[in-house]
């Protein structure tokens, strides 16, 4: 799996409030990765901004509506959108959540957690499977922040999402704000998160700020990398190694060059560690 | 209220406790945007109580993150119908929109398609303005279609030389609307934008409290005037571009499919006879396809 998701370095989310900036000062960035709905259209401007940034950088897709983790079947219709969009970018592998979101034909548009039974991991698994088949590009699942948890589950997160990737023979898209995140609203260990998920599946790595209210703390993507999800980020590159790091900066945007000073300061943790940076 | 299976052992279980979790978040929040007291039996039949927050609480996280990531969808794209009608009524037109509606998309760019008909089928929610929002809602709408429908391959003028106009159909390229209009909605549009100091801008991923709504000065509202209204698209840029009635009329019957004579007879049934109508639908026509709104 590894093999088919190379180490591009420190890369970006695109966001519309740094489209001039880049397209007209075309800063250096490793790479970029974008909303795949967000360019699943049949013309306009998302897609012409694609097309020149596809002319300067290396993009990756990453979706949030795919929606593996529904009961119901996955939806045809998306997917051949979503394939037109891989062929476009040439992504070297696409990435979506470990999550479901729509019932009857009704979409939540959010990233709903999962039951983790092992009969939802199978079933999961397969539609994984159909995705990878379908759009001919490797997959890596992202572990979604989470505000409740199931009185069905027989399992934890972690043994979850192994089981679903180990059946799938899929990648991980580890975000470690989201594991932090999670474990602080569920009481469970971060590091025992980190340690137990299988490394060399893991493709990708999210890095994101969160909002920490009383009783609960939210995945917002409006601050910077606090200092906690650093330190899940040091033990996730000493487990997995030097894998594609980015960060999801999504609401509150600060300028470009503050968002990518702070996806850089990944690289010092990566120095730090004796590994090569990109 | 539906039930929730106590262990998922079949696929049926999963799609019930789904179920069950999409029925109180899409349920619509009370007037102080909680989740409904009525849901507390059926969130402890699937949601682990934690620390500070119980069964409950979770549930109603998601249900305020659902409802104010659509409403937050409704107010970026309908700038126009929220200043007509003023913050606390386009937020009570919104939601219940949206209870009637709920997303069937995965796309939120399709949130709004059935909105103008709403808006119409609901006289009460808008008032003495009810007119003009139909308009509005038309509009807008039509602005979303421009922005990111399809742009086929053009058909321009020369393409057409030696066809029989008696048999000739032409198709408009799906980013064209054409709207017959009651107000001048887009001079107000265009007003309404140069005043509005913000809008609510990115979409979070989460969510916990609805925004403050942006200011907005007033502006006079559109003047009763019959439009006849092209919104497209050129390079990537979205214009509206008010037409004669004949004009209308003639690109009107060939996105109906007539042929292109039958839709020149239609337009100038009731036409002048006092202007040289064969030299201005020669120059309409160079127009338009200049503006590449006729399709191969």
């Amino acid at each position: 799996m590894i093999s088919s998701c190379p180490n591009l370095g420190v890369g970006l989310g695109l966001r519309v409030p740094h489209y001039r900036h880049i397209l007209e000062k075309k800063p250096v960035c490793d790479w970029f990765e974008i909303i795949s709905e967000n360019f699943m259209v049949d013309g306009g401007r998302p897609l012409a901004v694609l097309d020149q940034i596809l002319e300067q950088y290396r993009v990756v897709q990453h979706g949030v509506s795919m929606y593996l983790g529904n009961a119901d079947p996955l939806n045809r219709e998306h997917l051949k959108k979503l394939k037109r969009l891989v062929k476009r970018t040439n992504t070297p592998w696409l990435s979506d959540h470990l999550c479901w979101g729509s019932v009857n034909g009704q979409c939540s548009h959010d990233l709903l957690p999962m039951a983790y039974t092992m009969s939802v991991a199978k079933h999961t698994a397969q539609k994984i499977r159909q995705a990878q088949d379908f759009l001919e590009v490797p997959i890596c699942v992202e572990n979604v922040s989470s505000y409740a948890e199931f009185k069905q589950n027989e399992m934890t997160e972690w043994e979850f999402l192994s089981e679903v990737v180990e059946r799938a023979d899929c990648g991980i898209l580890l975000d470690v704000n989201n594991i932090y995140v999670s474990s602080q609203n569920h009481g469970f260990d971060p590091f025992e998160y980190l340690r137990a998920v299988p490394h060399h599946r893991v493709g990708q790595i999210h890095i994101a700020g969160h909002t920490r209210y009383d009783d609960i703390i939210l995945d917002t993507h409006d601050h910077p990398v606090p200092d906690p999800v650093w330190a899940l980020y040091a033990e996730a590159i000493q487990h997995c190694g030097h894998v594609s790091t980015l960060l999801e900066w999504d609401d509150r945007i600060p300028s470009f060059d503050e968002v990518h000073a702070e996806a850089l300061k990944a690289n010092q943790f990566i120095h730090d560690h004796d590994l090569v940076p990109a | 209220m539906t039930s929730c299976p106590p262990k998922l052992q079949a696929l049926a279980d999963l799609r019930e406790l789904q179920r069950t979790m999409a029925t109180a978040l899409m349920s619509p929040l009370t007037r102080d945007e909680s989740l409904r007291a009525s849901f507390k039996t059926s969130a402890q039949a699937f949601i682990k109580p934690r620390a500070k927050l119980n069964s409950f609480d979770r549930l109603e996280i998601y249900a305020r993150q659902y409802w104010f990531r659509l409403l937050d969808c409704l107010y970026d794209d309908y700038p126009g119908l929220r200043a007509l009608l003023g913050e606390q009524r386009f937020h009570h037109l919104s939601r219940a929109y949206l209870a009637a509606h709920p997303s069937e998309s995965w796309t939120l760019r399709n949130l709004g398609r059935h909105l103008e008909a709403f808006v119409r089928d609901h006289p009460k929610l808008t008032g003495a303005k009810h007119r003009i929002a139909i308009d509005t809602a038309r509009f807008e709408w039509a602005q979303v279609l421009a922005f990111d429908e399809a742009a086929l391959k053009p058909l321009h003028i020369d393409d057409l030389l030696g066809s029989d106009p008696a048999t000739l159909t032409l198709k408009l390229q799906p980013h064209v609307s054409l709207l017959a209009l009651d107000h001048a909605v887009d001079d107000w549009f265009v007003a309404v934008r140069n005043t509005t100091e913000g809008s609510r801008g990115e979409t979070s991923n989460a969510r916990l409290e609805s925004r403050a709504p942006a200011k907005s000065k007033r502006v006079p509202l559109p003047k009763r005037q019959k439009l006849w209204l092209v919104v497209h698209r050129s390079d990537t840029d979205t214009y509206f571009k008010r037409l004669d009635r004949e004009a209308w009329l003639l690109l009107h019957s060939l996105s109906e499919g007539k042929p292109l004579l039958t839709a020149i007879e239609i337009a100038l049934a009731d036409a002048s006879p006092d202007r040289d109508w064969s030299a201005q639908v020669c120059e309409w026509f160079q127009s338009w396809s200049a503006l590449g709104w006729f399709a191969r």
